[in-house]
């Protein structure tokens, strides 16, 4: 059984936003979910700091042994951090999707974006 | 899905073990275990993977006019085979295009054609109308048969305590008839992994038992359940083409480089006339592997560029899990093909440098040739 933890957002593309102290940044990576799906990633593109993300904009690629999936930024923000782990040990996002395994952190430009995504219960529920 | 997927003798067992079942060839099959591809196959180059291959077809060929049937639909040369011997084949059409890949098993009374699921209807259509006017006769077991592959360094370890007949005695690419456990096998040193290790065909009725005592005899030396991921990603590493990737009816065995199996001398076969004008003439393209620097992962149908030109694309494509790279197989035209050259692929916009090699590109494996 996946998990899918209460404090977190989600979108329908198996993306979760994970809030900070900062209320206008958010953490963004990949479900447990989704991770499973993938089976085992060997790749993850990341785009470089500072680039600004238009809402549903592709922000990256994720490679796994069976497919290759883009990354969609759900709001718009900045990037302001990437997970470089990632670039040593893609196998984080299988091991720690809501941990170690993160891939941005986002300023985003309109919070109240984020209060339009999936909750917890309404990710269940797409997933089924 | 319009049509229900077949299952194999061992289809609640896969769903008991977590397997994650995909649809192939019509068949629900497991494509990896909660252990996953990369560490399936791991294991599999290191220790022993089981894999459930019960799916592929086995037609048994029987009659005085058996090996003259095999003759005619095999580029391979079937009376070359002796008794207890299996030999790596295929049918082509007349265009010289491959309809399939198989093994061909001698036994003392018969013939056991070995085909890929995918194509077992086509096949089996394609060899019975060749046989009309022969006194020979066919029959389709494949839905009574189970194959288990046992693969691996280990794997003779693991079979050893349990068969019957001294596994010493079957070289490579060579069977008996045997039990393991009790249950009557037919035990063949072949596979698709480039490891040491056996297929053993036996009863569909009796797979999960003989499944249950391999798992529980290679537990002590860490054998694990390996799915068609690490399958596909274990044969890649050896550069063994696979039907509907590499092989295809629009693709000649000489170009696939199967000429080392496409015997045309002094025989006649389906496709002959074609493969002896192409070799006269030389091949236009051919099936070559590559190697690639740096990150990015080659998948198939990929294109391949030279001096950023399209010249062909990817059949099959992975990052190789032992080796680190990225490795690929494709069709280019013949004067692209040959090693050393620098070749690209466009990675979804992203060109990858790759340089042809001749596989296989993983060369350690424990096979015994």
């Amino acid at each position: 059984m996946s998990e899918i933890r209460s404090d977190l957002h989600y979108t329908e593309e198996h993306e979760y936003l994970q809030g900070t102290d900062d209320e206008s940044v958010y953490v963004i990576g990949i479900t447990d979910y989704a991770q499973g799906e993938l089976g085992d990633v060997v790749f993850v593109e990341l785009p470089d700091t500072g680039v600004i993300l238009q809402k549903m904009e592709v922000f990256g690629t994720i490679e796994a042994v069976k497919a290759v999936s883009d990354l969609y930024c759900p709001v718009e923000g900045e990037v302001i951090d990437i997970n470089t782990d990632l670039d040593d040990d893609p196998s984080l996002v299988n091991s720690d999707p809501y941990g170690a395994g993160w891939m941005i952190r986002l300023r985003v430009s309109d919070p109240t974006e984020v209060d339009e995504l999936l909750t917890p219960d309404g990710y269940a529920e797409h997933i089924g | 899905m319009s049509e229900e997927l077949r299952q194999t003798a061992l289809f609640d067992e896969h769903v008991r073990l977590g397997g994650k079942i995909v649809p192939f060839a019509g068949f629900g099959m497991p494509v990896q275990y909660p252990t996953g591809i990369t560490e399936e196959h791991r294991i599999v180059r290191q220790r022993a993977g089981l894999f459930d291959v019960s799916h592929m077809g086995e037609f048994v060929v029987r009659g005085p006019d058996a090996l003259t049937l095999v003759q005619r639909i095999s580029i391979n040369d079937p009376s070359r085979i002796a008794i207890g011997q299996a030999q790596y084949s295929a049918m082509c059409l007349e265009s010289g295009g491959v309809l399939d890949d198989l093994l061909v098993y001698r036994f003392p009374d018969r013939f056991m054609l070995v085909v890929n699921a995918s194509n077992l209807r086509k096949d089996w259509t394609w060899i019975v109308s060749h046989a009309d006017d022969l006194d020979a006769e066919l029959e389709d077991v494949s839905v009574d048969t189970a194959l288990l592959a046992l693969q691996g360094p280990a794997a003779r370890q693991i079979l050893t305590p349990l068969s019957s007949v001294d596994l010493e005695r079957i070289g490579y690419y060579r069977f008996l008839e045997g039990e393991i456990s009790g249950i009557p096998a037919t035990i063949s040193a072949t596979g698709y992994t480039g490891e040491d290790g056996f297929e053993l065909y036996v009863l569909a009725h009796q797979a999960l038992a003989l499944w249950t005592s391999l798992m529980q005899e290679g537990s002590s030396y860490g054998l694990v359940p390996a799915g068609l991921g690490a399958r596909d990603s274990l044969r890649l590493e050896m550069g063994y083409a696979l039907y509907g990737n590499e092989l295809d009816e629009e693709h000649t065995p000489l170009e696939a480089g199967l000429g080392w199996i496409t015997k045309l001398e002094e025989r006649d076969f389906i496709g002959r006339d074609a493969l002896l004008t192409q070799k006269r003439i030389g091949l236009a393209r051919c099936l070559v592997g590559l190697v690639f620097e740096g990150r990015g992962f080659p998948r198939s149908g990929y294109p391949i560029l030279s001096g950023g030109e399209i010249v062909g694309a990817l059949t099959s494509g992975t990052v190789s899990p032992s080796l680190g790279v990225g490795i690929g197989m494709g069709y280019v035209p013949a004067h692209l093909s040959a090693q050393g050259t620098e070749l690209q692929v466009n990675a979804r916009g992203r060109m990858l440098d790759g340089v042809v090699v001749r596989p296989p590109f993983y060369t350690e494996g424990s096979i015994r040739r």
